[in-house]
C-alpha cells in the first residue's frame, strides 16, 4: 500500500471541547492546523455532558478559587497534582466568561448573570457549607458548548478533516514526534500527516466497561497511540463511576438532579446516604457516593425483584424546575427507564464514566515521561490534553463539572504552548519512510486475517471481563485473575477477523482498530490497579481498605511494551500558594 | 423480528438493493440502534453511523418506515415490520445508511453559525434576562441530524439554492440571541427568492424532528422579521 503525504503546522486529533478549544487558538493565531476527528466534531462526546461547568464565579454564593482549589484537591484523595489544580482553578473564570462571549446560551439567574447550580464536593470557605459552583445551560451543558466552540471555529476558519481516524503517532529514533498516520474512513485511503505539533485531544475510552455511560466512539485511542510509541500511560487505575447511569441502559443521569435537590433511596425508602456522609449526603463525592450505593445493593437493600439498583427520586420537587432545568434527563428517564420523573423515581446504578488517567502531561499540555533527567522530560513535538491526559487535575477522583473546565483550561494552554513552541522548532523535519510501516502492517494484517474472532466477540468479553474484576470494589484474586485474562484478550484482540473489506466507509475496520486500542487501555487499568495496595478515591480495595500515604502517595506509570509499571512523586507544591496536605477525606 | 435494509456498496455493487434480516433480539435490545448493531454482529459490513446512543450526536439519522429518526431513540417495540430501513433521502448516499451530507453542513454554515458582537467583550460575562434566554429555547438544541432537511421537498429540489429548515433554525438561533449585532446582515442574507423563501410550511420538518423542534415557526418569525423591515 502507497501512503500519500501530507504537511501541517499542527495536526490535532479530536475535535471534542479539547482538541477544538485547542484548534480556535491556533486558528485564530494564523496558525496552519489540521483537526481530524473520527466523526463530524459536534458529535464529539464533550456533546453529551449534562451538569456544568465549574468555576468559582460566585453568582449565586460566594466563592473564590482557592476554595474551589481546596476542594478540588480534597476530590482528588490528594494524588492531583496541586500546581496544576492552581492553574485550572485561577483560570476558571476567564474561561467560562470567554465562553459567554463566543456565544454560549448559558442559562440565566433574574440579575442576568450565568446561571449557576450546586453540585458534589463543592464547598465554601475549604470545607464549609456547599458551594454553588457549576454553571449551566440546562441540563444540556456539553452540548451548548460543544456547538459554541465548533461555531466559532466555523468563524476562524480552521481546517477539520471529518470521519478520519488517527492510527498511530510517527516519531524518529530520539522520540520525537512528527505526525501521525490516519485513515480517511469514505474512501479507505491512509495519509502520513507530517507536522511540528501534534495533540493528542481523542477523550475518554470508558467503552472498556460493559456498562458505561460514554459514547460507542470513546475507545481511548490517543492512548493506544502514545502505548505503541513507548510512552507510559499515568494512573490508569483510577475510574470514575457514576453513581447514576439508567439501570440496564447506562445512559447517565447528571448530578445536577441531586444538585437541583434530587436524592437516592434504597428498597427501605430510606434516604442512605445521611449515614455514608452525614454533612453532603447525596451530594458527597462520587466515588463516596457509588461506593455506598454498592454496598446497600449488596447488603441486601436493593430495589426491584433482583434488588439489583437504586432509585433516584425527583417527583418532589416543582415540575416546572425539571422542565426548565432537567428537559434532557426527563426525557432520558422517558426513553430508556420507562418512567416519568415528574411522577417515578428513576432507576440507576453505579455505571464507568471518566478516565482520570491518562496520557502525562505537564500543566502546558506538554507530554512528559522519565528520562535521564528526572521523572519529567519533554517528548518534542507532542502534546495531550482533555480527557485523555492526565495533568493530573482530577487525581484519583474527578469532581462533577471540572472536566468540561479541565477542557478548557488545558486546551487553551496547551494551544498558547503551542505557538510558543513552533517558533522554536520553525522546519519540519523529515520522517524515516518506515516510521508509517506500524500503521500499513496493522491494516494489512487486518485485511489477511484468516479464522480469526469477531471484534464483536472479543469486545464483549473484554468489557465483561472489566466489569467484574475491575469495578467500583476491587479484590486481590480478582484483579491478579484478571491481569491475566485481559492479557490473554489483548493477544486475541491482535487476531480478529473482519468479513467486510470493502475500501468504502468500512465500520468493520475502524471498530477492529478500535479494539486493539481498548485493549491497551484496559491491561494498563488492570495492571496498575493489581499493584495498588491502598484504597484511595475511586480505586477501592477489599484487601487494602485505607489510603497509605506513606507508601502510595505516587503517580502509577505503565508501560505498554514490557508491561512494566514506574512510580513518579505527586507535586504537592501548588504555583503560588501553600499545599494542602493529605487528611483524612470526609463529606 | 424482520429487517429490510437498504444496502449499496460502491466498492462492489452495481446498484442499491434490500436486504432482508430475521434477527432474534436480546431483551436488552429496546432502541432501534441496538437491533442493528446485533445485526451488525452477524453481518459485519452493514454500515451506519453512530455514537451517543441516547440521541445528543445526532449521527444515526435515518429513514425508518417511511419517517427520518434517530435510531437510537426509536423504540424497536411499536415497529412494524418488516422495519424498513433507508438513508435519509435526498442526499447522496455513500454507503448503506451513510450519506454524504456535505451540502446539508454547507447551508448550516452559509448561515454564519456564530455569534457577532463587535464590542469589545466586558470583564465578566454580557447580561442577559432569563426572559431573553428563553428566546433561545426549542432552537439552539438541534443535534445536526438533518432529519428535517432531509424530510422536506423544498431542499430535496434546490439542496444548493434552499437553506433548509435545519440551518434556518439555526439562522433564527442567532437572530434571536440579544447578545448579537448582526440582524441586519443575516436577514439580507437570506433576503433571495430561494434561500428563506423556499419554504412552503409544509411542515415536514416539524412531523420529523426527533428532538421536537419547530423549524417552521423559527421560520416564520424570520419571515415576520424581514416583512417588519421593510415596512
Ligand atoms: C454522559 C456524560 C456526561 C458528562 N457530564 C459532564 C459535566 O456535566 N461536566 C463536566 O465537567 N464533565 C462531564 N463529563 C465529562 C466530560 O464531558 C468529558 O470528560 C469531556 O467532554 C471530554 O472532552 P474531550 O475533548 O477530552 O473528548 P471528547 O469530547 O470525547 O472528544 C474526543 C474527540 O476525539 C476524536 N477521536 C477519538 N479517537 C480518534 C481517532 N483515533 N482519530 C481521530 N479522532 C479521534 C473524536 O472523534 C472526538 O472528536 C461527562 C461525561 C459523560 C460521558
Ligand atoms: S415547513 Fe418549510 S422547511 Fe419545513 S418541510 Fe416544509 S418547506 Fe421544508
Ligand atoms: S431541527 Fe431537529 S431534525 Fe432538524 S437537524 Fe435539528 S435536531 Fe435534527
Ligand atoms: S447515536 Fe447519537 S443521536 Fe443516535
Amino acid at each position: 500500500m502507497t501512503i500519500t503525504k501530507r504537511k501541517f503546522d499542527v495536526v490535532i486529533v479530536g475535535a471534542g471541547g479539547s482538541g477544538m478549544r485547542a484548534a480556535l487558538q491556533l486558528s485564530e493565531a494564523g496558525v496552519k492546523v489540521a483537526v481530524l476527528s473520527k466523526v463530524f466534531p459536534t458529535r464529539s462526546h464533550t456533546v453529551a455532558a449534562q451538569g456544568g461547568i465549574a468555576a468559582s464565579l460566585g453568582n449565586v454564593t460566594e466563592d473564590n478559587w482557592h476554595w474551589h482549589m481546596y476542594d478540588t484537591v480534597k476530590g482528588s484523595d490528594y494524588l492531583g497534582d496541586q500546581d496544576a489544580i492552581e492553574f485550572m482553578c485561577r483560570q476558571a473564570n476567564e474561561v467560562v466568561y470567554e465562553l459567554e462571549h463566543f456565544g454560549m446560551p448559558f442559562d440565566r439567574l433574574e440579575n442576568g448573570k450565568i446561571y449557576q447550580r450546586p453540585f458534589g464536593g463543592q464547598s465554601q470557605n475549604f470545607g464549609g457549607a456547599q458551594a454553588t459552583r457549576s454553571c449551566a445551560a440546562a441540563d444540556r451543558t456539553g452540548h451548548a458548548l460543544l456547538h459554541t466552540l465548533y461555531q466559532r471555529n466555523v468563524r476562524a476558519n480552521t481546517q477539520f478533516f471529518n470521519e478520519w481516524m488517527g492510527l498511530d503517532l510517527i516519531h524518529d529514533e530520539q522520540g520525537d514526534v512528527l505526525g501521525v498516520t490516519a485513515l480517511e474512513i469514505e474512501t479507505g485511503e491512509v495519509v502520513a500527516l507530517q507536522a511540528r505539533a501534534v495533540l493528542l485531544a481523542t477523550g475518554g475510552g470508558g467503552r472498556v466497561f460493559q456498562a458505561s455511560t460514554n459514547a460507542f466512539i470513546n475507545t481511548g485511542d490517543g492512548l493506544g497511540m502514545a502505548a505503541r510509541s513507548g510512552i507510559p500511560l499515568e494512573d490508569m487505575e483510577f475510574w470514575q463511576f457514576h453513581p447514576t447511569g439508567v439501570y440496564g441502559a447506562g445512559v447517565l443521569i447528571s448530578e445536577a438532579v441531586r444538585g437541583e435537590g434530587g436524592y437516592l433511596l434504597n428498597k427501605d425508602g430510606e434516604r442512605f446516604m445521611e449515614r455514608y456522609a452525614p454533612n453532603a449526603r447525596d451530594l458527597a463525592s462520587r466515588d463516596v457516593v457509588s461506593r455506598a450505593m454498592t454496598t446497600e445493593i449488596k447488603e441486601g437493600r436493593g430495589c426491584g425483584i433482583n434488588a439489583d439498583h437504586i432509585l433516584l427520586k425527583l417527583n418532589h420537587l416543582d415540575a416546572n424546575v425539571i422542565n426548565m432545568r432537567l428537559p434532557g434527563i426527563r426525557e432520558i428517564a422517558i426513553k430508556f427507564a420507562q418512567v416519568d420523573p415528574i411522577n417515578e423515581p428513576i432507576p440507576v446504578v453505579p455505571t464507568a464514566h471518566y478516565m482520570m488517567g491518562g496520557i502525562p502531561t505537564n500543566l502546558h499540555g506538554q507530554v512528559v515521561v522519565p528520562y535521564k533527567t528526572g521523572p519529567e522530560e519533554v517528548v518534542q513535538g507532542l502534546y495531550a490534553a482533555g480527557e485523555c491526559a492526565c495533568v493530573s487535575v482530577h487525581g484519583a477522583n474527578r469532581l462533577g463539572t471540572n472536566s468540561l473546565l479541565d477542557i478548557l483550561v488545558f486546551g487553551r494552554a496547551v494551544g498558547s504552548q503551542i505557538i510558543e513552541d513552533l517558533r522554536n522548532n520553525p522546519h519540519h523535519k523529515p520522517f524515516p519512510t518506515s516510521s508509517t510501516d506500524k500503521s500499513l502492517a496493522r491494516l494489512a494484517r487486518l485485511d489477511s486475517q484468516k479464522d480469526g474472532e469477531s471484534v464483536a466477540q472479543v469486545g464483549d468479553v473484554l468489557r465483561k471481563t472489566m466489569q467484574a474484576h475491575c469495578g467500583v470494589f476491587r479484590f486481590a484474586d480478582m484483579l491478579k485473575e484478571g491481569v491475566t485474562k485481559i492479557s490473554k484478550i489483548a493477544e486475541r484482540a491482535e487476531h480478529t477477523e473482519i468479513r467486510d473489506k470493502s475500501r468504502v466507509f468500512n465500520t468493520a475496520r475502524v471498530e477492529a482498530l478500535e479494539l486493539t486500542n481498548l485493549a491497551e487501555v484496559a491491561l494498563a487499568t488492570m495492571v496498575s490497579a493489581e499493584a495498588r495496595n491502598e484504597s484511595r478515591g475511586a480505586h477501592a480495595r477489599d484487601d487494602f481498605s485505607i489510603r497509605d500515604d506513606n507508601k502510595w502517595l505516587k503517580h502509577t506509570l505503565y508501560f505498554s511494551e514490557e508491561r512494566r509499571l514506574d512510580y513518579k512523586p505527586v507535586r504537592l507544591k501548588p504555583l503560588t500558594v501553600e499545599s494542602f496536605s493529605p487528611k483524612a477525606r470526609t463529606y | 423480528m424482520r429487517f429490510s435494509i437498504y444496502r449499496y456498496d460502491p466498492d462492489k455493487d452495481q446498484k442499491p438493493y434490500m436486504q432482508d434480516y430475521d434477527i432474534v433480539l436480546e431483551p436488552t435490545d429496546k432502541m432501534l440502534l441496538d437491533a442493528l448493531i446485533r445485526i451488525k454482529v452477524f453481518d459485519d459490513s452493514l454500515s451506519l453511523r453512530r455514537s451517543c446512543r441516547e440521541g445528543v450526536c445526532g449521527s444515526d439519522g435515518m429513514n425508518i418506515n417511511g419517517r427520518n429518526g434517530l435510531a437510537c431513540i426509536t423504540p424497536v417495540a411499536g415497529l412494524k415490520e418488516p422495519v424498513e430501513l433507508r438513508p435519509l433521502p435526498g442526499l447522496p448516499v455513500i454507503r448503506d445508511l451513510i450519506v454524504d451530507m456535505t451540502q446539508f453542513f454547507k447551508q448550516y454554515h452559509s448561515i454564519k453559525p456564530y455569534l457577532i458582537n463587535n464590542d469589545p467583550p466586558p470583564e465578566t460575562e454580557r447580561l442577559q434576562s432569563p426572559e431573553e434566554r428563553a428566546e433561545l429555547d426549542g432552537v439552539y438544541e438541534c443535534v445536526l441530524c438533518a432529519c428535517c432537511s432531509t424530510a422536506c421537498p423544498s431542499f430535496w429540489w434546490n439542496p444548493d439554492k434552499f437553506v433548509g429548515p435545519a440551518a434556518l433554525l439555526q439562522a433564527y438561533r442567532f437572530l434571536a440571541d440579544s447578545r448579537d449585532q448582526a440582524t441586519a446582515e443575516r436577514l439580507d442574507n437570506l433576503e433571495d427568492p430561494y434561500r428563506l423563501f423556499r419554504c412552503h410550511s409544509i411542515m415536514n420538518c416539524v412531523d420529523t424532528c426527533p428532538k421536537g423542534l419547530n423549524p417552521t415557526k423559527a421560520i416564520n418569525k424570520i419571515k415576520g422579521m424581514m416583512v417588519k423591515r421593510t415596512v
